[in-house]
């Protein structure tokens, strides 16, 4: 049993005091980053990067400390969808549906331990899945040359536009930003600048963190300064309650068929946990009918979401960890880190840094019986937490954004960008244009240009080479439905709004 | 209708063309490869100028656009963290930071004294957390107040 031997190399890793101390300081502001609203875990893991660079964590632990926060925002999220009535982060706007009438009934409590256990469950199908899955996938990735590698990036920002935007037009204009920005800098192949306008700084092109912080956090802050810091529900008071064993034991089967679709749904590129949630709740919902009384605060209506949700972002690390090619905008980042750390992440991983996946793997599942620790008996420390004012806690993130960027880079020219990149993200959200695609161009491009000139190479300049592998053809067939589809099911089904997580 | 979509869509095509000309400008090397360093920016700015174009001839729903307060403060907010980015340096953190975050503390929610007590806690807070416990290399004053 390979997986036993690899599990054990991770154990090993894990377990030492200080990757565990990590794990736990991970999981503790992971979920305080979910709780709080306005602070997702996207935005949540991009503030803390540069700083994770700057204490000079190695690979692993690094990577260990901020996917715990990623699982534990993903926990978090429904603390405040549940009492506030406003989702925490993105995935977790399905919780409302059920979770804020459930509250209002006089069961916070309930509510709060159902989707817990929902969420545990749901992040723990979805780790060991990943260790199940991940090592196949990443043989056949093995296959993959410059052809259907340039193929499966075109498939990962077309199902990114297609599935997870409002407007296909908008989502293929951000990919091209993202784009475009990767390709300032010198050029990978002949070593000349392009599109730098003679601008020095621009040389070594525009790092992709000042991207992230800017287009996640800061622009984050300006919505909070449109608003006043207005728009604070009457928030739910938690009282006292017993641990509802017969509710969570009555949702067994939704969560069990919730964990199963939401890992589906993350592992597709661009989907992401949103949409685990989104479709994990609409499932319930008609499996139920209309005896099922979802949307008045039933138990399966809580639980649903988020085993969901939580399923969907562990299956979200799947396509990144196997292919470089990240599924959700929170794996996105992650992968930022990884390529910050100089890991290329792909099939090569599995073999070379072998102690890279299986510490982290193993790091997850102990994280996960922390996080239901935390988010079972001691959640309210982190109700406590709702209470922070938005007037302390974004310019917190704000003055931690500038210091973590300006510790990396040392000067004033990134921090001009980084704010760029806030106004910029303030804008795209306000119209509609997700800003997702932009941070996986910025990411990608310059692979994806270089796989498409390899290609070109390889072929002495025959374009139907990129067509001709059975794999390579498959990718696009998708990735051309991927984009198109949605257009014509979209009246249907509604999807949850400003999909960003 | 003049809606904002028309009219984003229309600087999108103008910033494609930019783009593509900017582009063609890339100087090339002997040791060139089938692609070369151009096509792939020339594609990507042809794709945007296509998606420019359907936004104005098929214009989402206006946005919900702030009001003419929410502007200023908006505005007054990217001119202090414009001049944070470049006071961070000569000026030392706690000094330039406390402004800033009181600044945009007050815009968020507009009372003087909690302003002033986040800024000031803000700027104390982080700089003892970075320096000391995260142990970042970080300038508390100007140069040459304290020797």
């Amino acid at each position: 049993m390979e997986i036993l031997s690899n599990l054990a190399l991770g154990f090993s890793i894990a377990l030492s005091p200080y990757t565990l101390m990590l794990a736990v300081l991970g999981c503790f502001i992971g979920t305080i980053v979910g709780a709080l609203p306005g602070l997702g875990p996207s935005n949540g893991v991009a503030i803390l990067i540069p700083i994770t660079f700057t204490m000079g964590l190695d690979a692993t632990a690094a990577l260990v400390l901020l996917t715990a926060v990623y699982y534990g925002a993903m926990y978090g999220g429904r603390i405040s969808s549940i009492l506030l009535n406003i989702p925490g982060d993105e995935p977790a706007l399905m919780t409302t549906l059920d979770g804020y009438p459930m509250a209002k009934n006089g069961r916070p409590g309930q509510a709060l331990v159902i989707s817990g256990f929902a969420s545990f469950w749901g992040a723990l199908f979805a780790t060991v899945m990943l260790a199940l899955v991940a090592p196949a996938l990443s043989r056949v990735a093995y296959q993959f040359g410059p052809a259907e590698y340039f193929a499966l990036y075109l498939l990962a920002f077309s199902t990114l536009g297609g599935i997870a935007s409002n407007n296909q037009a908008k989502a293929a204009f951000a990919s091209c930003v993202g784009l475009g920005i990767s390709v300032i800098g010198l050029d990978n192949f002949s070593g000349l600048p392009r599109m730098t306008g003679g601008n020095l700084h621009l040389m070594d092109g525009v790092d992709f963190l000042v991207a992230i912080v800017g287009l996640f956090a800061v622009s984050e802050v300006f919505f909070f300064i449109e608003k006043h810091g207005k728009g604070g529900a009457v928030g739910v008071k938690l009282n006292k309650f017993r641990v509802p064993w017969g509710e969570i034991w009555s949702t067994r089967w939704t969560q069990l068929r919730c964990g199963v679709v939401g890992f589906i749904a993350g592992v597709l590129p661009g989907a992401g946990a949103s949409l685990g949630s989104f479709l994990t709740y609409m499932m319930e919902k008609n499996i139920a009918g209309p005896e099922g009384k979802f949307g008045t605060g039933v138990p399966k209506g809580v639980a649903a979401p988020e085993a969901g949700n939580n399923s969907a972002a562990g299956g979200a690390l799947v396509p990144m960890l196997t292919l470089g090619v990240p599924g959700s905008g929170t794996t996105a980042v992650l992968l930022a880190v990884l390529m910050t750390l100089n890991i290329t992440p792909g099939p090569t991983l599995f073999t070379d840094r072998p102690e890279v996946v299986w510490g982290l793997i193993a790091s997850l599942l102990i994280a996960n019986f922390v996080l239901l620790a935390m988010n079972v008996p001691l959640v309210r420390i982190f109700v406590k937490v709702l209470s922070v004012p938005p007037a302390l806690l974004l310019p917190g993130v704000t003055m931690v954004s500038f210091v973590g960027i300006y510790s990396l880079t040392g000067g004033y020219f990134d921090l001009l960008l980084m704010i760029l990149f806030g106004i910029m993200g303030y804008v795209f959200r306000k119209m509609d244009i997700p800003t997702v695609p932009v941070i996986l161009g910025i990411l990608l491009g310059s692979n994806m240009e270089d796989a498409l000139r390899r290609a070109m190479v390889l072929s002495d300049g025959e374009w139907t080479y990129l067509f001709s592998s059975p794999i390579a053809i498959g990718l696009w067939i998708f990735a051309v439905a991927g984009f198109i589809a949605p257009v014509y099911f979209r009246n249907k089904i509604r999807k949850p709004q400003a999909v960003t997580d | 209708m003049l809606k904002s979509d028309r009219i984003f869509g229309v600087v999108v095509v103008l910033g494609a063309f930019a783009y593509i000309a900017s582009a063609l400008q890339t100087p090339t090397s002997f040791m060139s490869d089938p692609v070369g360093p151009k096509t792939f920016p020339v594609l990507l700015g042809a794709v945007a100028g296509l998606c420019g174009l359907i936004m104005v001839l098929k214009p989402d729903e206006e946005p919900d656009w702030p009001d003419f307060g929410a502007v200023i403060a908006l505005a007054i907010s990217v001119v202090v963290l414009i001049g944070y980015a470049y006071a961070l340096k000569p000026l030392g953190f706690l000094i330039p930071t406390a402004i800033t975050a009181g600044i945009l503390s007050y815009q968020i929610t507009p009372r003087p004294l909690a302003s002033a007590l986040t800024g000031l806690g803000l700027s104390v807070g982080l700089f003892l957390l970075f320096k000391y416990v995260l142990g970042l290399g970080l300038v508390p004053f100007p140069k040459g107040w304290f020797g």
